[in-house]
């Protein structure tokens, strides 16, 4: 079953798999804790835009995606802030047009050397030197932000009315988590693709968070998940020939799912047997 | 960051001023003309009916809300910047928007209170983990340290929230409705904490409640806010007034003798 690592190109699959579900498993601690899931989903599917701005353009489509991503980043936010009852449809609406847009402007592109299904669905298996190094900088930078304010972020996340009276600078932070959130989705496209990133940066901590009553706890949890799902999704690909971003988020909500019956606080399992015992 | 200890007693800066303060919100007059002004060291009570505004003016004061018309102050800053300043608000909301399984324990929610103190880029420090400590005893919690913040009964969640805001060395300290769902025995001992707290630490104490009979005995002042009514006096002063009738529209009396009757009947 190990043999499959003394290929080059799954040692960096595995390499990248491992980092981008560290980076992804800590972002999402703050995106469950925040409630910014669905705002996760609107910004990603605008991924698909900001690649397709890159490949007509000849730009690189990563740092494309990156500048234009981080922009409806910025504009869901606003969007989110006003607290209106429609803000649900407005996010709809701003991720849809992106996504469309992307997929018209891809049809435009002359190019038959876009791959598509890999954008959408992830291609672990074809990751580069190239990628690894912008996985592991954009990711550093990503994870250093996150633990330089992790404190301020996580008062964010736990009381946002209580922190700005005490005078932390909650609207830069809230800004700041949206545009880490943004590179984060680029970052890791390449592992999960566009259609399904927005999970991962959900399941691992909604994991934990069914685990731990602690946030150190749950935070090791969800990056442990990340790993796992990772590992466990890696080897699904290569094996069954199936999108990575595919059997990786599939190993994820596995885990979340027996995390839900575990949980201490649901007691599931517990409760089903004590229906069968005697 | 280091506190400047401004001597109260060289300055006759008020604590809070609000000066013909309106709020609009959706196209619906929430306050009306409110002007009122707090010395500091008082403990004053703000009351009236449901709806009439109370959170808006609580708000107004924290800074949450900018007034459409006229002006808000606290120790002579607008509050915006009196929060950047190393003077420091603690607020105490109503509790009913906690997520109950956000994974603090109380140790951890109550250091929270010192984010602001610790700075941007600084790690928790001794100091800071011993005014935890001391703050958590000041309002007995000391024994539920470890414990997750959800699992605390309602009056010791208020507690907590308490001592949190005390690790921010708060000049002012304002609570919304802090005893709603919390037992009638527990809040007499409440009120006599948040007493003693004003004694020991010179704090300024506003507190938005229904608790008409305690705050009678323990407040300095009560502030009765209808919208655009209010009265603003001692205990005894506004509690007698006829006008008090118009503010709750309602007969006064009876509901002044169903609180006293309340209190006496535990």
């Amino acid at each position: 079953m190990l043999e499959m690592f003394a290929f080059d190109f799954m040692q960096r699959a595995l390499l990248a798999g491992i980092m981008v579900s560290i980076l992804c498993g800590f972002i999402a601690f703050f995106v469950v804790l925040k409630r910014l899931s669905f705002i996760g989903v609107g910004i990603s599917h605008s991924a698909l835009g900001g690649v397709a701005i890159g490949v007509l353009s000849g730009v690189d489509p990563i740092l494309s995606a990156i500048i234009f991503v981080i922009l409806m980043s910025w504009a869901i936010g606003m969007v989110s802030k006003k607290g209106d009852v429609h803000e649900d449809t407005a996010i709809g609406i701003f991720f849809s047009f992106a996504t469309a847009l992307g997929v018209a402007l891809i049809s435009l592109s002359k190019s038959y050397n876009v791959d598509l299904f890999g954008y959408l669905f992830g291609s672990i298996l074809s990751v580069t030197k190239k990628d690894l190094w912008t996985v592991g900088i954009l990711g550093g930078l990503v994870v250093g932000f996150l633990i330089l304010f992790f404190k301020e972020l996580l008062f964010m996340c736990f009381d946002e009315e209580v922190a700005t009276i005490s005078g932390l600078p909650v609207t830069f932070l809230y800004y700041l988590l949206l545009t880490l959130m943004a590179v984060t989705i680029v970052v890791a496209i390449k592992v999960v693709g566009i259609v399904l990133v927005s999970a991962f940066i959900v399941i691992p901590a909604a994991t934990g968070y069914q685990l731990a009553k602690s946030y150190r706890i749950m935070l090791t949890t969800s990056i442990l998940c990340g790993i796992v799902a990772s590992v466990a999704g890696l080897w699904l690909s290569f094996r069954f020939d199936l999108a990575s971003g595919a059997t990786i988020v599939l190993c994820s909500t596995l885990l979340f799912f027996l995390a839900m019956l575990i949980s201490p606080r649901r007691r599931l399992l517990q409760r089903t047997l004590n229906r069968f015992s005697p | 960051m280091e506190k400047e200890k401004i001597d109260a007693s060289i300055t006759d800066v008020p604590a809070v001023e609000l000066k013909s303060v309106w709020v609009f919100l959706q196209g619906n007059t929430i306050l009306e003309d409110i002007s009122f002004s707090i010395k500091e060291g008082r403990f004053v009570g703000i009351i009236g009916p449901n709806g009439a505004g109370k959170t808006t003016c609580l708000k107004v004061i924290l800074g949450l809300l900018k007034p459409d018309r006229g002006d808000v102050k606290v120790f002579g800053l607008p509050p915006e910047k009196f929060r950047k300043s190393p003077q420091a608000i603690g607020y105490i909301p109503q509790k009913t928007h906690f997520d109950s399984h956000f994974p603090l324990s109380v140790y951890d929610a109550v250091l929270m209170g010192r984010i602001h103190r610790i700075g941007l880029l600084k790690f928790p420090g001794q100091r800071d983990r011993e005014m935890v400590l001391q703050n958590l005893i000041r309002v007995g919690l000391d024994g539920y340290l470890q414990r997750q913040i959800g699992e605390l009964s309602g009056g010791e969640l208020q507690r907590a929230l308490i001592a949190r805001a005390l690790c921010n060395e708060p000049r002012l300290m304002i609570l919304d409705e802090p005893t709603t769902g919390v037992d009638i025995a527990y809040q007499e001992r409440f009120y006599q904490l948040l007493h003693d707290l004003k004694k020991e630490l010179k704090l300024t104490i506003m507190v938005v409640s229904h608790d008409l009979g305690l705050l009678s005995n323990y407040s300095d002042e009560l502030i009765c806010i209808n919208r655009s009514m209010h009265l603003h006096g001692s205990p005894s002063e506004v509690l007698s007034n006829r006008l008090l009738g118009q503010v709750y529209r309602c007969e006064f009396d009876l509901f002044l003798q169903t609180q006293r009757a309340k209190k006496t009947g535990e």
